[in-house]
């Protein structure tokens, strides 16, 4: 089961986060704090899945964005770590009509339209379950969201 | 009005928005608490607004600064207000902001259920489909108990797939929330495997394989259908989910396991994805597919080439599952010992410290020395100290594995600067006594070399052993002045106390053994020098400020002025010094102190003063109990006694230990005595007489022999099993015709102590200690002298014979597991059965008792048997099948512990954990805890009210901590342990107790 996603960009300021089990708000910032040194710390060449207290992360690093996913420990970590590309390629496919994902771009694209990603997100991630991976299923719902802010 | 709305409008054109506020911080960076507390007054003030738009842009702000780390609650009314917006944009910025930050203590919460029933049965998907978003963050006991019916209702009857998907997943929090709620869903879950819709089908699959994994036993009937979507489905993701549901399905049906072999190993051979590739070797390493060998290795070879990967991840994950196959399979991995070795050259230091704990599965007698001399090159070359730290404790690890069960060059292994406690192996392994004495020697003459860098990174530990391994054995050195030189070096100053303190004993021990071969010349003045020598150099450590070296120091400075003084005039007192030193110290065997019979009316259990409540929690750790005992044993030596009163002394020191209940508890740590105490030379067990039968029957006071009582009847059961049999086959064979004993409830109950089990029991040929220099030459004898391997297991097996006819020759076997084996005489086959030493008259029962060896005591065992024997009369053979079943259970000791220990345990982190649930638990709360502690041999740390906080540890020193809660009928039990798979077993077996009752 996945536990929580976490955007975070390289100086550690949290861009986006999700918990799928209840975190006390004031637990989360030492949590993401400690969770993004471990992940920030590592060097490229370093393997992308750390054992962390009971659970395990699983991240990966888009230009100057790191994607941490924290799972639990009887998760299969390379379906989390294609999910989370997968998903990157969901966010790259909606705000391509701004910039390719993997600019400084993206972080202010992320910042600014939180509550869409957290729908995007939400189409693939109910639940700390992958529920949808299927891109234009994923975005079909933001597409009439969309529209219907237009219209 | 229409004034009022463009005026909104107009103020909303000036309100920020959510990129306004980012971009604001951003600019802000140097006061960005102040700018932000800014922001929040405005949002306030937005808030108070009555435009449904300005509130649902303030709300949008607050989920972006509640991501940030704000408190937001405050605001939890207001965000329920936008979630009741009829518009869905404002709406899902509502249900966003309620995901995010409302929690079960939310008290708003209570006022969305209407408002939540009315979106989720709203015609418009969108509405549905943010609400069920929404409810699966927040869902609480109440609010899954009230709208459990609603989402039932989508699930069966939802026209939209999106809706259908949804709601099957938020099923499972409801479960979690409403558990009365499974029963009736559960049909209409398992149909909505079989949905025509992927999406649907793979949402059902996530919340079974969860279920499941909670309760694999009520899952099992689905299998099929699961065989059914493994075999069709193409979704990697649902694949994998599938897979693991088979993992945790198969150790109740160990048919499936047959059954899948063929397509996961299809499904190895064949898929590109990774992920899945991983996940299906991972299952078939767990799983019970093991007994098929060309699995495993096709899963060795395939983990072989993730290995070889250049891509980092691949490498971890392929050596993490490699560390598993290990674990069952050592001879399949021990073949890829060059791969392994390569990874330790590794450029990431996650792979590094795999590979490490690889390797220490992997040493046997043969490697050892090549895996040893390869780690201590990346130990010169690693960087970083957690690295090399690390590295260090797998050697050590490594070598001391199994008391030094593969060490068969001692020699080599004590000429290693890092090797473990050489005491302990110098002491055992006492033919290599004289090397040692002369390698330690050296090491103590070039210590000055050494301490500099040794003490950062605390090999200096090594010299503690060398000074005490030359002052015990010091008749062995070529040339103990130069060593006593050596030992006296203000350098030796710079040392940590504790070592210290060791070198100025031990300089003692050598000073006798000295002045003895001095006083053999004529010439007296050297023996002369040699006390002025210890007199010059001591006063250096009578100023130290460690107060054990302090102590020493003066009183055998003292000693060494009286010795003086006599020598002047010219009286020989060699032998009084030597005297002082007296007594060989021979190696005990770890479990030795358990062997002491308990006195006759001695009760263990009951406290001779009430216990101090905080002051003496201590004691309970062994290890303070020896270093408060040290000073004992020192001191009376350092004054001169007579043989009298020290064997006067030594016999009240045996009684008060005797009296200390954790001194005998504290038996694992009889082993440490001889590693870390040097001054105890007087171990008590040493004079104990091996041939008294460890266990005495009839005598079941100590609590190592109620501890049994669980086990001793399930074994009961399981012999009554075998006695009905036997009476049903007698009957068959027509021998039978007397009256049947009666039902089996009549049967006696056997006495506590018929069955124990004796850990790490003493070997056959472990001589009393004085013996132990016959043959010295022979290797294999001193290998087998303390080969304390696997434990062992006695299992008194009771016979009845309830015929009445003579029954002889009777035969009992066991087919051996991997886990468990019934030891054998030499020279026998393992499927040999071993004779019963007596015959058995009608109607007359007798007692065997049988060994058996356990590798791993983290799972039960149901071993089958069979028992043959000869009918006298008609000379037939008949046969008799049992099972012999060892429960986890059964290998924990009830152990006492205290809360303040119970609690740093527990936050030490280093344990795993795991709950259940019981449920129509019908007890009062104390029978449930007495239950517990008699069947399973836990100890209660602490009672508050209907929460217990439970402890026990295992006989491999495993500590299993419960928490037990009861509300109403419910039980729910969280456990931890720092083995998964024992706790999960042991919370399955006093599931198993309570669903009897």
């Amino acid at each position: 089961m996945i536990k929580f996603v976490l955007m975070v960009n390289r100086q550690g300021q949290t861009r986006l986060s999700r918990y799928y089990q209840p975190v006390e708000l004031s637990r989360r910032a030492a949590l993401e704090a400690d969770v993004v040194r471990c992940c920030l710390t590592r060097k490229k060449d370093q393997c992308s899945f750390v054992e962390y207290k009971d659970f395990k992360l699983v991240y990966r690093q888009y230009a100057a964005l790191y994607i941490v996913v924290g799972v639990t420990d009887t998760e299969n970590e390379l379906s989390i770590y294609e999910l989370v590309h997968n998903f990157v390629e969901v966010l790259d496919k909606y705000f391509s009509r701004v910039l390719c994902f993997v600019s400084q771009q993206s972080e202010l694209d992320i910042m600014f339209n939180l509550d869409r990603v957290h729908i995007i997100l939400d189409e693939m991630i109910q639940n700390g379950h992958i529920v949808e991976t299927n891109k234009s299923r994923i975005l079909a719902p933001l597409t009439a969201l969309d529209k219907m802010a237009d219209g | 009005m229409a004034l009022k709305i463009v005026k909104g409008s107009i103020d909303r054109m000036f309100d920020k928005n959510l990129q306004d506020l980012v971009r604001g911080i951003r600019n802000h960076k140097e006061d960005e608490a102040k700018y932000i507390s800014t922001c929040i007054d405005e949002i306030k003030q937005e808030l108070k607004q009555d435009n449904i738009a300005v509130k649902a842009n303030a709300v949008c702000k607050l989920t972006y600064l509640q991501m940030l780390g704000y408190d937001v609650s405050w605001a939890a009314f207001n965000i329920v207000e936008v979630m009741s917006s009829s518009k869905f944009t404002y709406k899902r910025i509502g249900y966003l902001a309620a995901s995010q930050c409302f929690h079960e203590s939310t008290d708003v919460i209570m006022l969305t259920t209407n408002q939540i029933r009315k979106d989720l049965s709203s015609p418009n998907q969108y509405d549905t489909g943010v609400a069920l978003t929404g409810l699966s963050c927040f869902v609480t006991p109440d609010l899954a108990r009230d709208l459990a019916n609603d989402i039932m209702t989508l699930v069966s009857h939802g026209d939209c797939v999106k809706r259908k998907r949804c709601s099957v997943l938020i099923m499972y929090k409801v479960f979690l929330k409403y558990p009365e709620s499974l029963r009736p869903a559960f049909p209409r879950l398992k149909e909505k495997l079989e949905d025509p819709d992927p999406g649907v089908q793979s949402a059902a699959v996530n919340v079974i394989c969860e279920l499941a994994r909670r309760n694999p036993k009520n899952y099992l009937s689905l299998a099929p259908l699961f065989f059914k979507l493994m075999t069709s489905s193409t979704n990697n993701w649902v694949l994998i989910k599938i897979i693991k549901l088979f993992g945790a399905l198969t150790p109740l049906e160990p048919r499936l396991g047959k059954k899948l072999i063929e397509p996961l190993t299809n499904l190895i051979h064949s898929t590109s994805a990774m992920s899945l590739l991983y996940e299906c070797v991972n299952t078939v390493i767990a799983g019970q597919y093991c007994s098929s060998v060309g699995s495993v290795v096709l899963c060795v070879q395939k983990l072989r080439i993730l290995i070889e990967d250049s891509d980092q991840n691949l490498k971890y994950l392929g050596l993490l599952a490699m560390s598993k196959i290990l674990k069952t399979h050592p001879k399949s991995v021990q073949s890829h010992k060059d791969l392994i070795l390569q990874c330790l050259d590794d450029k990431d230091e996650s792979i590094r410290l795999r590979a490490l704990d690889l390797l220490y599965g992997m040493v046997s007698k043969k490697n050892l020395m090549e895996i040893v001399k390869k780690l201590m090159l990346h130990v010169d070359k690693a960087e970083g100290t957690t690295y090399r730290d690390e590295l260090l404790t797998k050697i050590i690890d490594i070598c001391s594995q199994s008391n030094y069960q593969y060490i068969t060059n001692f020699e080599w292994s004590v000429s290693q600067p890092v090797t473990p406690h050489p005491p302990g192996i110098s002491v055992s392994w006492w033919t290599i006594r004289v090397f040692a004495v002369a390698q330690m020697a050296t090491l103590l003459d070039n210590a000055h070399l050494l301490t500099g860098s040794m003490q950062r990174n605390g090999i200096c530990e090594v010299l503690y052993a060398a000074a005490w391994i030359c002052g015990e054995f010091s008749e062995h050195l070529e040339n103990p002045l130069q060593t006593l030189e050596a030992m006296l070096r203000p350098k030796v100053a710079t040392l940590p106390g504790h070592i210290q303190a060791v070198y100025v004993q031990n300089a003692a021990k050598l000073f006798a053994t000295v002045l003895k071969s001095q006083e053999g010349n004529t010439d007296s003045t050297t023996a002369q020098e040699t006390s002025q020598l210890m007199i010059d150099r001591l006063p250096l450590f009578v100023q130290s400020a460690n107060l054990e070296v302090q102590e020493r120091a003066s009183c055998i400075l003292q000693l060494v002025k009286y010795i003086q003084k006599l020598q002047q005039k010219d009286v020989e007192v060699a032998e009084e010094v030597i005297a002082l030193f007296a007594g060989e110290l021979n190696p005990v065997a770890p479990k030795a102190q358990k062997k002491v019979p308990v006195p006759e009316g001695l009760d263990l259990d009951a406290w001779i003063n009430e216990p101090p409540s905080e002051s003496e929690s201590e004691d309970e750790q062994p290890k303070a109990i020896f270093a408060k005992e040290e000073p004992k044993h020192s001191r009376p030596r350092h004054t001169e006694v007579d043989e009298k009163e020290l064997a006067r002394r030594r016999e009240a020191r045996k009684q008060e230990q005797a009296n200390n209940p954790f001194y005998i508890k504290a038996s694992p740590s009889s082993q440490k005595v001889y590693q870390d105490a040097p001054g105890v030379e007087h171990i008590p067990v040493v004079q104990i007489d091996l041939s008294v039968p460890l266990k005495v029957p009839g005598l079941p006071m100590s609590d190592q022999y109620v501890k049994l009582e669980e086990e001793r009847r399930q074994k009961e059961r399981a012999e009554k099993k075998k006695k009905e049999k036997k009476k049903r086959k007698e009957k068959r064979s027509g021998r039978g015709k007397k009256h049947d004993s009666g039902p089996e409830s009549e049967e006696d109950i056997t006495p506590a102590h018929m069955v124990d089990i004796v850990t790490e029991e003493m070997p056959e040929n472990a001589l009393p200690s004085d013996d132990d220099d016959k043959d010295p030459n022979d290797p294999h004898k001193i290998l087998s002298l303390h080969f304390f391997g696997p434990f062992q297991v006695v299992v008194s097996v009771i016979f009845e014979n309830k015929c009445d006819s003579f029954l002889k020759s009777m035969e009992f076997n066991v087919l051996d597991s991997l886990n468990s084996k019934l030891q054998r005489p030499e020279g026998s086959g393992p499927h040999d059965g071993l004779t019963v030493p007596f015959q058995l008259p009608p109607g007359v029962s007798n007692e065997a008792r049988f060994v058996f060896t356990v590798q791993s005591i983290v799972m039960p065992q149901k071993l089958k048997g069979t028992l043959t024997f000869i009918v006298k009369d008609s000379s037939t053979h008949e046969k008799l099948d049992f099972k012999l079943h060892f429960t986890c259970t059964s290998y924990l000791i009830t152990t006492p512990c205290y809360s303040d220990a119970f609690a740093k345990l527990l936050e030490s982190g280093d344990l795993k954990g795991s709950s259940v649930r019981l449920e129509g638990v019908n007890m009062p709360f104390h029978h449930l805890l007495a239950r517990i502690c008699f069947h399973h041999h836990f100890s209660v740390v602490e009672r508050i009210d209907s929460c217990a906080s439970m402890y026990s540890r295992s006989i491999q020193g495993h500590h299993v901590c419960l928490l037990v809660k009861t509300s109403g009928q419910t039980v729910s039990i969280d456990a931890k342990c720092d083995e998964p798979t024992l706790l999960g077993n042991v919370l399955d077996e006093i599931k198993q107790t309570f669903s009897q009752c």
